[in-house]
C-alpha cells in the first residue's frame, strides 16, 4: 500500500522510478516500434511516392515522377470496362453477395449451437470450425472436385433429384457464387465469435421478456440482437477486410490471374498481382494498392460511423 | 387446515406435467441433435467427397454410374489366361454381367463367365456399365502423390518456416503485450491506438516497398521474408497477449519487485508461467497462418522450388494435375496438406478456441 507521502513525493529518486519503468516499457515496446517503422511506416510512404512514378522493378534506374498518370490510367480503366472496372466489379459483387450470406449463417449456426436442447455442443463446434484450419488452397482444390460439373458431389446430387447443375467453376456466371459457397465454408471464425457474444447475454434479461409475454423473436429482436452488436460490427468488419484482401482462392483457381472463367473471378488483387509481379509496374500496382487502401479506410469509416446507431455497449455511456 | 385440503391433487398433477414436459424436452433435444447432426453432414460433405476421391482411380472418376465408394471394375479371367472386363448386358432375358471380349460399336462379342460360351450383343459397347467390385480404396495415389509432389521436401520447408516464425512471433509479441499491459508510457494509449489500426491497414499498401526492400537486400529467394518480420511483433497477438496479461492480478508482480527482481524477471517467472494458455494460442495461430500463407511464398520464393512450402506446392501441383482424369492426385494432396493442421487443432482445440473468442469479443 503506498502511503500518501510516497505519493505526493516529488524527489528525485522517484522521478527517476518513473523513469526508469518508462524507459522499461519502451524496451519492451522496441521490438514492434522497430517493426512499426521499418515494415509499416517506411512501406506506407514508399507505396505512396512509388504511386506517382513508372518503377519498373527490372529497370529501377529508369524510375521518373509521372504525376498522377498511373491513377488517371486506373480512372480510365474503371470507366471503359477495363481491367480495373472489372475486378472492382467482381470484387464487388462477391462482397454484396458473400458477406451478408456468411454474417446470416454464422450467426445462424451460433444461435443453433447455443441452444439448450443441443447435445455435444462442444463436438459441433469443432465441426463446423474445422474448414477454418484447411489451407485455402486446399479447400479451394476440394471444392473445384466437389464443384464439377460432371463428376463433383454437387452436380451429381442436383441431378439425383432432377434439377439442372451448373459446372460452377467453368461457367461465367456461376464462378462467384461456387466462391460464395467456399467462403461459407469458412465461417467457423465468425461462428464462434458469435457464440461467445452470445453466451455474454445476460439471462436476467430474457426472463424480462417472458415476464412480459414476449415470444422467442421478440427475445431476438429485443435482447440479443441489441447484447451482441458490438460482436456483429466486428464481424461485419473482418468480412469486408477478407474480401478486399482476396487472392489465394481465386489464383489458385486460375493460376494465369486472369479470373478463368471469362474473368468471371477476376478480384483485385488479381490485377494488382499481375501488374506487380507479371508486368514488374510495381509503380502502377502501388497507385492501385492506394486506391483499395483508400476503399477499405472509406468502408470501415461508413461502417463506425453508422455503427453509432445500430451498436448497442452495455456497459458504456456512450 | 387449507393448506392441507389443496396440495394432493396438486402435487400429483405438478409431477405428472413435469414428467411430461421431461418427456417433451427429451424429444426437442434429440430432434435438435438430429437436425444440427445432419446439418453438420452436409457441411463436411466436400470433405467426404475429397477422402472418397483421393482413393479413387481414374476410370471410375470419368466413369458414369459409378458407385460412390473407390471400386475398381472387375475383370473375368478366361480359360486362355487372358482377362476381360466385366459389363452390366440388357440381353433378352434380363440383364446379365459378361466379359466383353470383342468391342466393337454395332456389335460386341461377350464372355458368360458361367458358361465360358462367347455371346453377341447387338449395340455400341460405350453405353454399358462396367461391373464395380465391392470397397477397394486406392492407397497407391498417396504414394504417386508422396514421389511427384515432392511432399517431405514441402513438409520440411513449411515446417522450417512455420516453426521459426512461431519463435519469433510469440517471443516478440510476450515482450511487446508485456510493456503495453504492465508499464506507464507517456502516450501510451495513443500507440494503442496506432496498433490497433494496424490491424485493418490492408496487407497490399505494404507488399509492394516491401517486396522492394527485401530485393535491394537480397532477401528473395529465400524464407528470410516470410520469417524476420515476424520478429517484430503483429498486432493481432499482442493485442490478444494484452488483453490476458491484464487478467493477471498485481499483487505477484508486485511482491517479485519488492524482492528485487528485475521486469525481465518478473516476466519470466510470474507473467509467463501464468499465461500458457494464451501464449499457446498466438503460437497455434502464428503456425496455422505460415502453414496457410500463399502470397508471400509466391512472390518471395518463385523460381526457387527447393524452397517452396507447401501451399505453394499444392497449388502449382493442382494447377499440372487438376483435369478430372487425374483430379483424385489432387484431391490426394490437398487431404495430405491439411492432416498435420487439423491433428494439430483437434489436440489443442481448447486453448485455440480461447484464443479466437478472446481476440474476437473482448475489445
Amino acid at each position: 500500500m503506498a502511503t500518501v507521502a510516497e505519493i505526493t513525493d516529488t524527489s528525485p529518486s522517484s522521478i527517476s522510478l518513473a523513469r526508469r519503468e518508462t524507459l522499461w516499457g519502451l524496451v519492451f515496446l522496441s521490438p514492434w516500434l522497430v517493426g512499426l517503422v521499418v515494415f509499416t511506416a517506411l512501406p506506407i510512404f514508399a507505396s505512396l511516392g512509388l504511386s506517382f512514378t513508372n518503377f519498373n522493378i527490372l529497370r529501377p534506374g529508369d524510375i521518373r515522377f509521372i504525376g498522377l498518370d498511373n491513377y488517371t490510367r486506373m480512372w480510365n480503366e474503371l470507366w471503359s470496362n477495363g481491367a480495373v472496372g472489372q475486378s472492382i466489379g467482381v470484387t464487388a459483387r462477391f462482397a454484396l453477395m458473400s458477406v451478408p450470406l456468411m454474417i446470416g449463417l454464422a450467426l445462424a449456426l451460433a444461435l443453433l449451437l447455443n441452444q439448450k436442447l443441443l447435445a455435444g455442443k462442444a463436438v459441433f463446434r469443432t465441426l463446423f470450425f474445422m474448414p477454418v484450419l484447411i489451407p485455402l488452397v486446399a479447400s479451394t482444390i476440394v471444392w473445384q472436385g466437389f464443384l464439377n460439373g460432371s463428376t463433383g458431389w454437387l452436380a451429381q446430387i442436383l441431378r439425383a433429384v432432377g434439377l439442372p447443375a451448373p459446372d460452377w467453376f467453368a461457367d461465367p456466371s456461376w464462378a462467384l457464387p461456387g466462391l460464395v459457397f467456399l467462403g461459407i465454408w469458412g465461417i467457423g471464425n465468425m461462428m464462434l465469435i458469435f457464440l461467445a457474444g452470445l453466451q455474454a447475454v445476460p439471462t436476467e434479461l430474457y426472463e424480462a421478456v417472458k415476464v412480459d409475454g414476449g415470444g422467442a423473436w421478440a427475445r431476438f429482436r429485443h435482447v440479443t440482437l441489441p447484447m451482441i452488436s458490438p460482436v456483429l460490427f466486428y464481424n461485419i468488419l473482418i468480412g469486408v477486410i477478407a474480401v478486399t484482401q482476396y487472392f489465394t482462392q481465386a489464383y489458385t483457381l486460375d493460376p494465369t490471374g486472369n479470373g478463368r472463367p471469362g474473368g468471371s473471378t477476376f478480384f483485385f488483387n488479381l490485377n494488382l498481382y499481375k501488374e506487380g509481379w507479371t508486368y514488374n509496374n510495381m509503380g502502377y500496382a502501388s497507385a492501385l494498392a492506394w486506391v483499395m487502401m483508400f476503399i477499405v479506410v472509406a468502408a470501415a469509416l461508413v461502417l463506425f460511423r453508422t455503427s453509432a446507431r445500430w451498436v448497442f455497449y452495455a456497459g458504456s455511456e456512450r | 387446515m387449507t393448506d392441507d385440503a389443496l396440495p394432493l391433487p396438486l402435487a400429483g398433477s405438478r409431477r405428472r406435467s413435469t414428467g411430461l414436459r421431461r418427456a417433451g424436452f427429451g424429444i426437442s433435444k434429440l430432434g435438435v441433435t438430429l437436425f444440427t447432426a445432419s446439418l453438420a453432414m452436409i457441411f463436411l460433405l466436400p470433405l467426404g467427397y475429397m477422402v472418397l476421391t483421393s482413393v479413387k482411380d481414374s476410370d471410375q472418376i470419368l466413369a458414369l454410374n459409378a458407385p460412390l465408394w473407390p471400386a475398381s471394375p472387375q475383370t473375368y479371367t478366361a480359360a486362355d489366361g487372358q482377362a476381360y472386363q466385366l459389363y452390366q448386358v440388357p440381353l433378352a432375358d434380363g440383364v446379365k454381367n459378361l466379359a466383353l471380349e470383342k468391342p466393337g460399336r454395332v456389335t460386341s462379342t461377350f464372355i458368360d463367365p458361367s458358361t465360358g460360351q462367347e455371346v453377341q450383343w447387338q449395340g455400341n459397347w460405350r453405353s454399358l456399365s462396367p461391373v464395380w467390385s465391392s470397397i477397394a480404396p486406392k492407397l497407391d495415389n498417396f504414394a504417386t502423390v508422396l514421389d511427384t509432389l515432392n511432399f517431405p521436401l514441402l513438409l520440411r520447408n513449411t515446417l522450417a518456416v512455420a516453426v521459426l516464425g512461431t519463435i519469433g512471433a510469440v517471443g516478440s509479441a510476450v515482450l511487446v503485450a508485456y510493456g503495453f499491459a504492465r508499464f506507464r508510457i507517456p502516450g501510451k494509449n495513443g500507440l494503442f491506438l496506432v496498433l490497433i489500426m494496424t490491424i485493418i491497414l490492408p496487407f497490399q499498401i505494404l507488399l509492394i516497398p516491401q517486396y522492394i526492400g527485401f530485393q535491394a537486400i537480397g532477401w528473395t529467394g529465400t524464407w528470410l521474408p516470410l520469417i524476420v518480420p515476424h520478429f517484430f511483433a503483429n498486432a493481432y497477438n499482442v493485442f490478444l497477449l494484452r488483453q490476458y496479461f491484464l487478467t493477471l492480478p498485481r499483487e505477484l508482480d508486485q511482491a517479485a519487485q519488492v524482492d528485487g527482481a528485475s521486469p525481465l524477471q518478473i516476466l519470466r517467472l510470474v507473467i509467463i508461467p501464468q499465461a500458457w494458455p494464451a501464449i499457446i494460442a498466438v503460437a497455434l495461430f502464428h503456425f496455422f497462418f505460415a502453414w496457410n500463407e500463399f502470397f508471400g511464398p509466391l512472390v518471395y520464393l518463385s523460381g526457387h522450388p527447393d524452397l517452396a512450402t507447401m501451399t505453394v506446392g499444392l497449388q502449382a501441383y493442382s494447377a499440372t494435375y487438376a483435369g478430372s482424369g487425374t483430379g483424385y492426385l489432387t484431391q490426394a494432396a490437398a487431404l495430405m496438406a491439411m492432416v498435420l493442421p487439423v491433428a494439430i487443432f483437434f489436440f489443442a482445440q481448447r486453448a485455440f478456441m480461447r484464443g479466437v473468442v478472446v481476440s474476437g469479443v473482448e475489445k
